[in-house]
């Protein structure tokens, strides 16, 4: 009987090794384990056996039972393996095909630098000031000491309305704005749209955007605007960026300058893009006239501060390397995609 | 301004290389725009000797010369250029030479005959007979300069100055000349400035006995001086002024034009010299212009004059618009023989106001627009006067004729030190600051700076800052972060329309950027009716063109060319959006409104309406618009009568969308359906909730129930809807159609509409009766507004 037993163990691993399907294996645990299987048909006849072996080939059944068992459960894991690999060699597929894109919009070159320089001045706490495009001669000249009749006006080619009435040449008239509304301290940037009468070619577009700047409370120096604007452009252009200012002349500044930004192509040395000059010009600043804090009415014995402006169109160009200016407005669907 | 490095040297010696003279001038105030050496294209050209001339055997027209250049041998040179003789010294180009615009020169043979270089002409040599008045255009350019065989030509021709363009500001006017920035170089490389004053020696006759001056309006004429030149001989002025000329940018014309000119660029003093024999009476009468007089200017044109201009008159008539350009029949002739000079300064605006009416800026408007110094004009006089005597070019006049009512007397400001320290965020040395306004012509006196009267810009405290802080350095202040906290941060308007960027963004849409100005024909274009409240535009008096004189009452003309545009470059599809300024008039004279318009659309294969209405109502949903309609417009003439909805938000107008009409698409030439909505931003921010509270997930199941629903054909959906929400109650949690039919099975006249209903109760799962009895109360309903259970 005990050879009976051992001959179903090796029968049922032959049986196992050659089945090729789930079915085959439970036709397997049938043959062997069912309730009509070899193994009950064994132990049925355990009562001819003597007291002393009963428990010996019991044992044993129920091992061989156990195996049997075992070996099933490997055999079906090895199938659903081979089941699974031969799937997952079937369903493989060129993945250099192209994908395909689930069409998303794009925003506009200027937006974005527009936003990212925001988010700049935002964490340095300024907030973010508007101002009419249609700007009364007052704000726009008066206020910013440029008197009727200044040679400066000139180099701003106005579109005019009406006598008094035109469109902003520039961001400061917000400055002016801010400062009758809100009492020092004042942190402000003031992006938006200005107009000046240049006819359009790949450089020029009589409308284009600025983001002024505006720092007034006591005791701001001509380092703290020098620092601010440095921070600025490292957060923009990369910590390791080099600034330098320049003396230049702005009505409504005192001291003037410019701020130039070391040529990224070069690093100082002149290339074309800088027009060999080692460095490119980035925007102007300077600290806020005594005139202009005066006309409305904050005393500049009391008060300093400092302005900036920066013409976001060259930022834009310089950092997507854009060279026609009359892409941003002609808004083609194939340049707006590439941002 | 350009400026000659050769006459700079007469006031301030440099040391520099010129690369290091430029950027340390741009660093301290004077900004160089680039610098350029004369003749730095000539190489290889000598002085040479002409030995012999001789007939080319096989060309009639050339001639074989044999030239000395200082080498052993003479070079055998073959010309075309018939001026050449034995003798005659002639610049040579020799072989492997390089002229101007990138001539190279090579040894050649010329029918048969070795040609070892070229003789060249003057305009071969980048120069002009402006330059070499000895000299003709059309042959071999022949020496009469002081030179050495083998001499380099450029510096036998004196074709070796160094020139630097300088951008100066408006504010500096006193820079537009040499010795301005030589007092710049000076204080910039801390080397001793000389201006020796101009001396005339020798004088004879009185100039009163010839001259009389009137200055009517001493407002506009601050200062004017006259002196009188007499027995002048009109000829070319000497080579190195016409070089200083030339290298200035000037062309010269005679010695005494050339003084005027010279003097104007040493000092900035525009300088004018009259001939004396029109001076009618030998009176100068600076006076307003009358009403009807014209001139004819120098440069031949007749100009109207109006009474607010000044003129120089004589007893009859004008003879200079003052400060502007001098008249025709007043200028120096060849046979000029008693000239006067005029030095005067004259009030900036005036000037600046009279050359744009009469459409001239000169030189000399240019520089008094910006307001010079009346301090100024005796130095400039004097100094033309002794550059008469020096050049031979006359006999100076004893005396001068010097209206100078007013005068103008040097400001002072008080000095402070310590402010200047705290305004800039240094600590610079009293005497430091001394002596670097000193170094610009300032002095310190007990407390008080004298501002010298050519620094008219100097007004206050943060001017003199200013200057400390460009000789100083801007580069050695330090860099600083702003004192105290502040809070940053959008305000919520500002924070909604970055809200409304992201959700059209989201929806792929792309963002465009638009002219904001257009041309009146784009109102035609999208059909707008005349009377329309929308033609009222604010107008540019002087615009560019007709295509950009208006300010938009509507962005959707700006869409339209884009989507237009897009169209023509054969993109296959473009769904845009623009949030943008549309500018509605007020009353004359006041600024007008300026709002923000959400426009957006464009076209795309199998794009549709309700594409573009779901896109909308994305756009509402998300920026939590509460209180949205959408009503059906006929009659919007930009849009397809039967595709067009109005957004109305609480009652309110907030937009339209829909199908462009057919007509205006062509009008825009699109062969294709356009989309386009045009949203008021500022009504959906007052309507909008800033905060949602958060809807807990669903606890229990819903159930479904779908109604398929016959209605008149004409029937909007949205009542259907209406319907059977207000019927169910907060039990429907969602309603969707999904389902639109007419046809077979379906009477004529009708529809059918079929929808799903989600219901679900918040406390318990719903049974089936409580469904079965919401579905009852919709259809009741329903039944009340004539619609009926599909059968």
């Amino acid at each position: 009987m005990k050879n009976a037993i051992e001959n179903i163990r090796s029968l049922a691993h032959k049986a196992l090794e050659q089945a090729a399907s789930p079915k085959e294996i439970d036709e397997i645990r049938i043959r062997f384990l069912g309730k009509k299987g070899e193994i009950t048909a064994i132990l049925k006849q355990m009562g001819s056996l003597s007291a002393e072996e009963r428990p010996k080939i019991g044992q044993l059944a129920n091992e061989v039972r156990a195996h049997i068992e075992k070996e099933i459960e490997g055999r079906i894991a090895t199938l659903k393996k081979a089941e699974l690999d031969r799937r997952l060699l079937a369903e493989k597929i060129d993945v250099t095909l192209p994908g395909s894109m689930q069409p998303i919009g794009h925003q506009h070159p200027l937006s974005q630098v527009l936003g990212e320089v925001q988010d700049i001045f935002l964490g340095m706490g300024f907030s973010v000031a508007e101002g009419p495009e249609v700007e009364t001669d007052y704000y726009n000249f008066e206020a910013l000491n440029l008197p009727k009749n200044h040679p400066a006006r000139d180099t701003q080619d106005t579109f005019y309305i009406s006598e008094n009435i035109l469109l902003r040449t520039q961001t400061s008239p917000v400055q002016i704005r801010v400062m009758e509304k809100q009492q020092p301290p004042i942190r402000v940037i003031a992006p938006g749209r200005v107009y000046r009468s240049d006819a359009v070619d790949a450089t020029h577009s009589p409308v284009f955007h600025q983001i002024e700047g505006l720092v007034v409370d006591k005791g701001v120096t001509m380092a703290d605007l020098k620092g601010t604007l440095e921070t600025f452009v490292k957060q923009l252009y990369g910590s390791e960026s080099v600034v330098r200012f320049r003396p230049h002349h702005f009505p409504f500044t005192e001291p003037s300058a410019e701020m130039d930004i070391m040529c990224f192509e070069c690093h100082g040395k002149g290339c074309s893009l800088c027009k060999k000059e080692g460095w490119i010009e980035i925007l102007g600043c300077g600290m806020v006239h005594p005139k202009v804090l005066q006309n409305v009415g904050l005393d500049p014995e009391v008060y300093s501060g400092f302005a900036f402006g920066i013409g976001l169109e060259r930022i834009v160009m310089r950092r997507y390397n854009i060279k026609d200016l009359r892409l941003f407005y002609e808004n083609d669907i194939r340049f707006l995609e590439q941002f | 301004m350009l400026l000659s490095m050769r006459w700079l040297s007469d006031y301030v010696k440099i040391d520099e290389p010129i690369h290091d003279f430029c950027e340390k001038m741009t660093m301290s105030g004077s900004k160089v725009e680039s610098y350029s050496t004369e003749g730095e294209e000539i190489s290889k050209v000598v002085v040479g000797r002409v030995l012999s001339v001789v007939k080319h055997p096989n060309a009639d027209s050339l001639v074989i010369c044999q030239v000395e250049v200082g080498q052993e041998q003479p070079v055998q040179i073959v010309t075309g250029a018939t001026n050449v003789v034995p003798g005659a010294l002639v610049p040579v180009a020799l072989d492997g030479s390089t002229l101007p615009h990138g001539v190279s020169i090579r040894r050649g043979k010329l029918r048969g005959e070795v040609s070892n270089g070229m003789l060249c002409s003057l305009s071969e040599l980048g120069v002009s007979v402006h330059d070499f008045p000895y000299a003709i255009e059309d042959g071999i350019f022949l020496l009469q300069e002081d030179c050495e065989i083998g001499q380099d030509i450029r510096s036998a021709i004196g074709l070796n100055d160094t020139v630097v363009d300088f951008e100066i500001t408006s504010n500096r006017p006193d820079c537009l000349s040499i010795t301005g920035l030589a007092r710049e170089a000076s204080a910039t490389f801390k080397a001793s400035l000389m201006i020796p004053q101009p001396l005339v020696r020798s004088e004879s006759g009185r100039v009163e006995d010839l001259l009389n001056v009137e200055v009517q309006n001493t407002d506009l004429c601050l200062r004017y001086i006259g002196r009188v030149v007499k027995n002048v001989k009109i000829g070319p002025s000497p080579r190195w002024m016409r070089e200083r000329l030339r290298a200035c940018g000037v062309r010269p014309i005679n010695n005494i034009v050339d003084i005027t000119n010279y003097v104007m660029l040493e000092y900035g003093q525009p300088m004018h010299a009259f001939d004396y024999s029109l001076v009618k009476g030998g009176k100068i009468v600076v006076r307003n212009a009358r009403e009807g007089e014209t001139i004819t200017t120098l440069d031949g044109i007749e100009r109207r004059l109006s009474p607010s201009m000044l003129v120089i008159a004589d007893c009859e008539r004008p003879t200079a618009v003052a400060g502007v350009m001098g008249g025709e029949y007043s200028g120096i002739m060849e046979d000029t023989q008693t000239i006067v000079f005029e030095s005067a300064c004259f009030d900036g605006g005036s000037v600046r106001l009279t050359a744009k009416a009469l459409g001239m800026r000169t030189e000399s408007s240019s520089r008094y627009e910006k307001g010079l110094d009346p301090n100024t004009c005796l130095p400039a006089i004097q100094r033309a006067c002794e550059l008469v005597e020096l050049l031979g070019a006359g006999e100076v006049v004893g005396g001068m004729i010097d209206s100078n009512p007013a005068g103008r007397a040097a400001a002072t400001l008080p000095f402070t030190p310590d402010w200047i320290n705290r305004f800039l965020g240094i600590e610079l040395s009293e005497k430091e600051m001394i002596e670097i306004l000193q170094s610009i012509g300032f002095s310190v006196f007990e407390g008080r700076i004298t501002v010298p009267t050519w620094r008219a810009d100097i007004e206050c405290g943060a001017d003199v800052a200013e200057e400390i802080a460009r000789f100083y350095g801007y580069n050695r202040i330090p860099t600083t972060s702003l004192r105290g906290s502040a809070q940053g941060s959008l305000t919520s308007e500002q924070k909604f329309t970055r809200r409304i960027h992201q959700t059209l963004l989201a929806q792929g849409l792309s963002e465009i950027i638009t002219y904001t100005f257009i041309s009146p024909k784009n109102y035609d274009k999208i059909e707008l009716p005349q009377q329309s409240e929308l033609r009222r535009s604010l107008v540019i008096q002087n615009p560019l063109g007709e295509d950009t004189s208006i300010m938009r009452t509507t962005a959707l003309p700006s869409l339209l060319d884009i989507v237009a545009r897009n169209y023509n470059n054969r993109n296959e599809a473009a769904l845009l959006y623009e949030i943008g300024t549309e500018y509605t008039p007020t009353r004359e004279g006041e600024l007008p409104l300026e709002h923000q318009q959400i426009t957006l659309g464009g076209y795309r294969e199998g794009y549709d309406f309700f594409q573009l209405k779901g896109v909308i109502v994305t756009l509402l949903e998300k920026l939590n618009v509460v209180g949205y309609e959408f009503i059906q417009k006929t009659d919007h003439p930009t849009f397809h009568p039967g595709r067009c909805a109005e957004l109305t938000v609480n009652g309110e107008s907030c937009g339209i969308f829909g199908e462009i009409h057919p007509k205006v698409a062509e009008n825009y030439g699109v062969g294709t359906r356009i989309y386009a909505a045009s949203i008021r931003v500022e009504v959906l921010y007052r309507n909008h909730q800033p905060l949602k509270d958060c809807r807990p997930l669903p606890r229990f199941p819903a159930s479904m129930r779908d109604l398929a629903l016959i209605c008149e054909e004409n029937m909007p959906a949205a009542e259907l809807e209406k319907a059977i929400r207000s019927s169910v109650g907060p039990v429907l949690e969602r309603l969707r159609l999904f389902d639109v039919y007419q046809g077979a099975q379906i009477p004529s006249g009708k529809k059918s509409i079929a929808y799903s209903l989600s219901l679900r109760a918040g406390d318990h799962t719903l049974t089936d009766e409580e469904a079965d009895a919401a579905v009852k109360r919709a259809l009741k309903a329903l039944d009340k507004i004539g619609v009926s259970l599909r059968a």
